[in-house]
């Protein structure tokens, strides 16, 4: 499902325009397209490309966090993606469906443990400028924002 | 995705291709680790990656790490700055030994 143009509420002080509501599968495929489209919205908002691949790094982190961790790997779900433009920046919200997830044991390992793995949710932090749970509309799953000002 | 080994005065050369992420980074691991397991520097050539993510660093740095562990080199050369800018995100641009083409990764002592 692929909306446009809706108005939402406010970030920054600003009103957000809703500029792409897409739906997809928590599996791997959807992926690379969903970067494809944060890349593309990214773009639209007023980042330079790097900005925007940054913005598209970060959300691909995310989807694989939903994908991975709260679906654990299966296609047991959907992934919704919101993109939100305003003046100030970009706001994107991430809704699933999966079992709601304890937001204080989501965490990056330090950066000096040079083990692989766990440096997702430091992209992420890294990227963004803020990233946090909200209340899902109806009290399923898992949503998450992330907000990214123009610099 | 398509990889590609080549060997080189007993070095091994790996051209990694395409994206390197979640979909894709078992390939990669498995296609490094065999290399490591070789006993021979790696020499893994980034020029043709157009995305990489957090767990195609992951793969990576495991090998890095068995090389380490079995005293042999993982040299990266090549990698476009999209591909350094995750590096350098992860703080691993000084962790790996990344060089501008292939003549400067054989060129540097392991």
């Amino acid at each position: 499902m692929t909306s446009i143009g809706r108005n939402e509420a406010c970030q920054f002080g600003e009103p957000l325009e809703l500029i792409l509501e897409q739906r997809f599968g928590a599996g791997l495929a959807g992926l690379k397209v969903v970067r494809g489209s944060v890349l593309a919205a990214a773009l639209r908002c007023g980042f330079d490309e790097a900005g925007a691949r940054d913005v598209a790094l970060a959300v691909d982190e995310a989807c694989k966090n939903i994908v991975v961790h709260a679906y654990r790997g299966e296609i047991a779900g959907d992934i919704v993606l919101s993109i939100y433009r305003c003046r100030g920046g970009i706001v994107l919200h991430l809704r699933d469906f999966a079992p709601a997830v304890d937001p204080t044991r989501i965490g990056p390992r330090e950066l000096d443990d040079l083990r692989p793995g766990k440096r997702g949710t430091h992209f992420i932090r890294a990227i963004m400028d803020s990233a946090e749970f909200l209340p899902p509309p109806d009290g399923r799953g898992n949503l998450l924002q992330l907000v990214k000002r123009l610099e | 995705m398509t990889d590609d080994v080549t060997e080189n005065d007993g070095e091994l050369i790996i051209q990694l291709v395409g994206d390197v992420d979640l979909e894709h980074c078992a390939a990669v691991r498995g296609l490094l680790l065999d290399g490591v397991s070789h006993g021979k520097d790696l020499l893994v050539d980034m020029s043709q990656v157009t995305y990489l993510d957090s767990s195609g660093i992951a793969s990576l740095l495991e090998a890095l790490q068995l090389a380490n562990k079995n005293g042999t080199a993982v040299k990266l050369f090549a990698a476009s700055a999209q591909v350094m800018r995750v590096f350098e995100l992860a703080r691993l641009d000084r962790v790996f030994s990344i060089h501008s083409d292939l003549s400067a990764a054989i060129a540097t002592e392991s």
